[in-house]
């Protein structure tokens, strides 16, 4: 995990005046599955946002594949290769699976090492999530939220990304689904994707991740290996209330 | 009367029903797709009108006509992507509805520039080459260019289903139009895709203002008389459903049509005249239709929209700072007549502007923590206006029961009635619901001359006795201004307030909690209604006449563009508006020969410097070097 | 006696039978979880329930008293508290005054024209929102909340009318580990003190085997399984359509799927 895809370095964020995130940084390697993790509004979500350009006020470096974006709109980090998952799933109601999918869609794109990145097609996504190829011409607005779910994660897989930012993506899921989640996640992993996720269920991200980050308030707490922190009760307890 | 001329009249209603489907459909796509209430489209249409009469004229000939027709299509849509972004995509975080008052300023802005280019006389332009003739159809003969109408319309709708439907395209509006912030997430150019859909429906509206060069003369009146229609359209058919908007276009120009074949009959005895129906056929087709069915013909109901709108904070009450200024500006009003002695004309604008700051008010509360976006405010005022009238001329009522009584009356039984249909529908369609109410209202005035003097209006209504004097009739305006506002304000951080505004939030969420949703608007409505009804009594006594001018859309419009200048998201915003927007026309209308354009681009500056209405944007800046002091970054 | 009673619930949306005949009972004082993959029908069930929808067929009885076809807002009156899976609260309200208008409305008293709501009931609304941890953030506008709190909040509104019956959808989405736990026993508290009888559903398999009293599976609109935790957890049908193979909510068998090796 030597090339770093994504690093932050010194990131703050603000709504309106209000200051949330404080100097953040990190970084994610190719392949690599990083947990961004901490309690009820510490900022994770907002970190996903600002990486991804979508908080007006922000200050820091954000690099991505080795291009500055912190200064992108969020369409052309998205057309990099960034693809976002927010966790409040914001589908398209008054659009169909099929068409949902479809503004999802972005050309094929490769590592800046030249090797092509994984490829994305509705029947790809239809296998990874049943639900889903079960009702290609339902609108958004008339699934179940778990369903919705899934929808929003295989509408931003459409758009071929080299990282993924996923913001609790087995919120509201059943079980059964979350296993293929960590089945899902760890074949993307194989196939060289990043992703930086935002959880709170630890034994989800205990299955996927490799490093973790807890933040605090806006502040970035610990940073380290996953199983370091599993083995670190004390900071489990500390910083995310387990 | 045959039924070969009604089946002939029915061919002709095809011909205008392209003709409106094309004023209509523009719209509906811009407004889907990017919530605004383009009020400029009336001026787009206007333009492509005169645009195809300067080619034709100019350039003459075969080319000159149909080439012009292009031309201004494409003008036109180049013009509207302008629009879009110079000025709109400048304000899109400011909040709902706000837009509305950037593009009315355009609407200025365009009527005085078409009248420095085009000149005031209505000009009307050739018949189009190649089309010239007729044809002999049931025994009577129909312009060629008539048929060639009818085919336009279905093809144009083809067109656009097509685009929007099957291509990428048409599912990229059709997503932003939810959620435009996500759909810039997914990698798609959102800034692009909507200047591109304005374009589109601007080119929309040109095109149909060209075609529409044979058939009527191009004059300044177009651009508002236009905007009702487009929104009948749009709303009838339903949001979004081009479809939809084609179906309503046909349903209204055939009931037109049929108006217009019936002519004078007599009924049971009583004779009628079915043409004057044609002022409110639509109208009351759209009531009919959003009565029935809340969405429109082919419109379904909208999921969630996000926009990129600030939401609205928590109302606080009014600190020490604020309560010190309203004390002084207060006691300023009260010695305001003092001044007449060296400027008489104070008293009469300090009373038209404390009219319109209940006016603005009475609006604002409805629109603001009620959330409902009346556009037929004006029907309340109007119905104040008439009946404190009335009573005094045909009742024979003295000035104070007359004002106190009767004006509220009148409109409290108005907003009962229309209100008990409108809280029943919700966003646009509520807003056009309210329009079509206050058309209907106007209308009646309007042809009901022997009660209420039809267009000249009642004359010779001035207050009577003490009230004679303008001082003291200022003090009495003053005081109820004052009132009235106050009541407004207190309902609003009372129970009750807090309760519509739980309503405008969330209803899913206000239901589960036991509020009965229609009754708390219902309610809310009335209350607005009533109290604007007041101030329409005092605009009778203040001018001494009134006109059906008094309920026109155009005092809608105004009470609308006051609420925004304002600020929809303040208590206070429409004391200031209301008077603001009076004192800028009032001056530029004695001070400027184009004064329209002049105040469109005062409108254009305010909406530029202050995106959250004056008073909005300066609790915003207060707020935020609160919040700087408070954690220094 | 059972507060409700559920017989042959069902609906259609088109041509899909999103709920199919479903019966069962919550008994007063219980603490009953609604489970199933995600489609079952569990909000729709609960949108009926609550009078968001009319059943097709069916009856949904409140203390022997039917409410099937009342309006949501009678069925609150009825005295029964609801959340919602997507969060439901008024944007434009600081927190505590999500919790007077709530109040407000259970007492009767919206319909009132003068006076400030500022004091109104605030003492009782901040006793609320202490109940569910929230206290410390009363004036916060609750537009700015974290996504976790305003759940918080929402089940502050929801005990606002002392209901008998809470319906939860989803109550712990969102949320971390300990407060997810912490907000379960609070309403477990509830359940036992004051003899609410609560229906919830969750996918958080820890929270339902830990605090669920009885356990109702819905999958596909019917009813395919009702017990306690130890015979759900061990029902081969539950563990097929649902449950899998239980690594996502059990630390013991957390077995790393293969594939993924420690870094
Ligand atoms: N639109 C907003 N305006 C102002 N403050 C906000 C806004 N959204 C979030 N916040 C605040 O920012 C902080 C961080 O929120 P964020 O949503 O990033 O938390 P989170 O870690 O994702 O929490 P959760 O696990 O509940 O999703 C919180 O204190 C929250 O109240
Ligand atoms: N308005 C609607 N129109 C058509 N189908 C609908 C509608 N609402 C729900 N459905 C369908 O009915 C089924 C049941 O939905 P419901 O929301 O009750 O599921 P759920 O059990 O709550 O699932 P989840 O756990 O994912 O929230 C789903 O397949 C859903 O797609
Ligand atoms: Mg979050
Ligand atoms: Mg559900």
């Amino acid at each position: 995990m030597s090339t770093s895809v994504l690093s932050v370095d010194n990131l703050n964020a603000w709504y309106g005046a209000a200051h949330i995130l404080f100097d953040v940084s990190l970084n994610i390697g190719r392949g690599e599955v990083v947990a961004l993790m901490g309690r009820n509004g510490a900022g994770k979500s907002t970190t996903l946002k600002a990486i991804m350009g979508l908080i007006e006020r922000r200050s820091g470096a954000v690099t991505f594949e080795g291009r500055d974006i912190s200064r992108l709109d969020p369409f052309r980090v998205a057309r990099l290769g960034l693809g976002y998952v927010p966790e409040d799933r914001r589908i398209f109601t008054e659009l169909t699976v099929n068409e949902n999918l479809d503004v999802g869609r972005q050309p094929s794109r490769t590592w800046s090492d030249g090797n092509p990145a994984p490829v994305w097609t509705e029947e790809r996504l239809f296998a990874l999530f049943p639900n889903l190829g079960a009702m290609p011409d339902r609108p958004g607005g008339q699934m179940s939220g778990g369903e919705q779910q899934m929808l929003t994660v295989a509408r931003t897989l459409m758009g071929n990304p080299l990282l993924v930012l996923l913001d609790e993506p087995s919120e509201g899921v059943a079980p059964v689904i979350v296993e293929q989640m960590v089945n899902t996640i760890v074949a993307l992993k194989q196939e060289g994707l990043s992703i930086l996720l935002s959880e709170q269920n630890i034994h989800f991200a205990e299955a996927v991740c490799d490093r973790a980050y807890v933040l605090e308030k806006g502040h970035i707490r610990w940073q380290g290996e996953m199983q370091a922190l599993l083995a670190d009760t004390e900071t489990q307890r500390a910083l995310l209330t387990i | 009367m045959t039924i070969d001329a009604l089946l002939f009249q029915a061919l002709n209603g095809l011909a205008s029903a392209s003709s409106l489907f094309l004023i209509g459909v523009g719209l509906s796509i811009i407004f889907g797709v990017s919530r605004i209430v383009n009020m400029a489209h009336g001026s787009l249409y206007m333009l492509g009108i005169y645009i195809a009469y300067s080619c034709a004229t100019h350039i003459g000939g075969a080319f000159g006509f149909w080439g012009g027709i292009v031309i201004s299509t494409l003008l036109v849509a180049a013009i509207g992507a302008m629009i879009e972004i110079v000025l709109l995509r400048r304000i899109y975080r400011a909040p709902e509805l706000f837009q509305l008052l950037a593009t009315f300023a355009v609407v200025l802005v365009v009527s005085d520039l078409t009248l420095w280019i085009w000149g005031n006389e209505d000009l009307l332009g050739p018949r189009a080459p190649g089309m010239t003739g007729a044809v002999e159809i049931l025994g009577r003969r129909m312009p060629t260019y008539d048929i060639f109408m009818m085919f336009v319309g279905p093809a144009v709708l083809l067109v656009l289903y097509w685009l929007l439907a099957r291509t990428r395209f048409g599912r990229l509006i059709r997503a932003a139009t939810q959620d435009r912030e996500m759909v810039g997430a997914l990698g798609v150019d959102q800034a692009r895709l909507f200047t591109l859909v304005f374009a589109l429906g601007a080119g929309l509206a040109g095109l149909g203002g060209a075609l529409q060069l044979p058939r009527e003369p191009a004059n300044l009146a177009i651009d508002l008389n236009l905007i009702g229609d487009a929104f009948v359209v749009v709303v009838v058919g339903g949001m979004g459903s081009i479809t939809g908007a084609y179906l309503a276009a046909l349903i209204i120009a055939e009931i037109k049509a049929l108006c217009i074949a019936l002519g004078a009959q007599t009924i049971f005895g009583v004779s009628f005249n079915f043409s004057r129906l044609t002022l409110v056929a639509e109208f009351l087709v759209m009531a009919v239709v959003l009565i029935v069915r809340p969405y429109g013909l082919m419109g379904r109901a909208q999921g969630l929209i996000r926009t990129l709108a600030i939401p609205e904070e928590p109302v606080r009450a009014a600190d020490a700072m604020t309560k010190g200024l309203a004390g002084i500006v207060l006691a300023v009003l009260v010695v305001m007549p003092l001044a007449s002695a060296y400027w008489p004309y104070a008293t009469v604008l300090g009373i038209d502007m404390l009219i319109a700051a209940l006016f603005a008010t009475s609006l604002h509360f409805i629109k603001g923590p009620g959330g409902m976006h009346s556009f037929g405010h004006a029907a309340y005022f109007g119905l104040g206006a008439y009946g404190a009238g009335l009573a005094v001329k045909a009742g024979g009522l003295s000035t104070m029961p007359a004002l106190l009584v009767v004006a509220p009356l009148a409109a409290f039984a108005g907003a009962a009635l229309f209100g008990w249909f409108c809280v029943r529908l919700s966003g646009v369609y509520l807003a056009m619901l309210t329009l079509a109410f206050g058309q209907i209202v106007w209308s009646i005035v309007y042809q009901w001359e022997t009660f209420t003097g039809g267009s000249n209006g009642v004359v010779g209504v001035w207050p009577q006795g003490l009230l004679a004097d303008r001082s003291i009739y200022y003090w009495l305006v003053l005081a109820l201004t004052v009132s009235g506002v106050m009541f407004l304000r207190t309902v609003i951080f009372a129970p009750f307030g807090l309760g519509l505004r739980a309503v405008r939030d969330n209803p899913l969420r206000a239901a589960a909690i036991g509020l009965d949703v229609r009754r708390i608007q219902w309610i809310a409505f009335i209350l607005a209604g009533t109290v604007c009804g007041v101030a329409g009594g005092l605009y009778a006594f203040a001018k001494g006449s009134i006109s059906p001018e008094t309920i026109h859309v155009g005092r809608s419009i105004d009470g609308i563009v006051m609420v925004l200048l304002g600020g929809l998201q303040t208590v206070s915003g429409p004391v200031i508006g209301g008077p603001l927007f009076t004192l800028l026309q009032d001056t530029l209308i004695r001070q400027v020969s184009y004064w329209r354009a002049a105040l469109g681009i005062v409108i254009l500056i305010i909406v530029l410097v202050f995106p959250q209405g004056v008073v909005g944007s300066i609790a915003h800046w207060r707020q935020w070097l609160a919040e700087r002091a408070r954690r220094p970054a | 006696m059972s507060v409700l009673e559920v017989a042959g619930l069902a609906k259609s949306f088109g041509g899909v039978k999103a709920v199919d005949g479903v019966t069962f009972n919550v008994e007063r004082g219980e603490f009953l979880a609604l489970i199933g993959p995600n489609g079952a029908g569990k909000s729709t069930c609960f949108n009926m329930i609550n009078g968001q929808l009319t059943p097709d067929a069916g009856d949904v009885r409140l203390d022997g008293r039917s409410i099937a076809r009342l309006s949501p807002r009678q069925i609150w009156s009825a005295g029964v508290g609801r959340t919602f899976q997507i969060a439901a609260t008024f944007a434009s309200f600081t927190v505590i005054e999500n919790v007077q208008m709530a109040l407000l409305s259970h007492r009767g008293e919206v319909y009132r024209f003068v006076g400030g709501v500022g004091p109104r009931h605030r003492e009782e609304a901040i006793a609320l929102l202490d109940r569910v941890g929230m206290a410390d953030q009363s004036y916060r506008s609750s537009r700015e909340l974290a996504y976790g709190d305003v759940k918080r909040l929402e089940l502050a509104i929801a005990l606002a009318n002392d209901p008998k019956l809470l319906l939860m959808d989803e109550p712990t989405a969102g949320m971390a580990t300990k407060e997810r736990n912490e907000l379960i026993a609070l309403v477990k508290r509830l359940v036992v003190e004051h003899g609410i009888s609560v229906l919830f559903t969750e996918h958080s398999m820890d929270v339902v085997f830990t605090f669920a009293d009885r356990i109702v599976v819905l999958a596909r609109g019917r009813l395919i399984a009702e017990g306690d935790a130890a015979s759900i957890r061990a029902n081969k049908d539950v563990q097929a359509v649902y449950l899998g193979t239980g690594k996502v909510f059990e630390r013991k068998g957390a077995a790393r799927p293969s594939g993924a090796q420690a870094p």
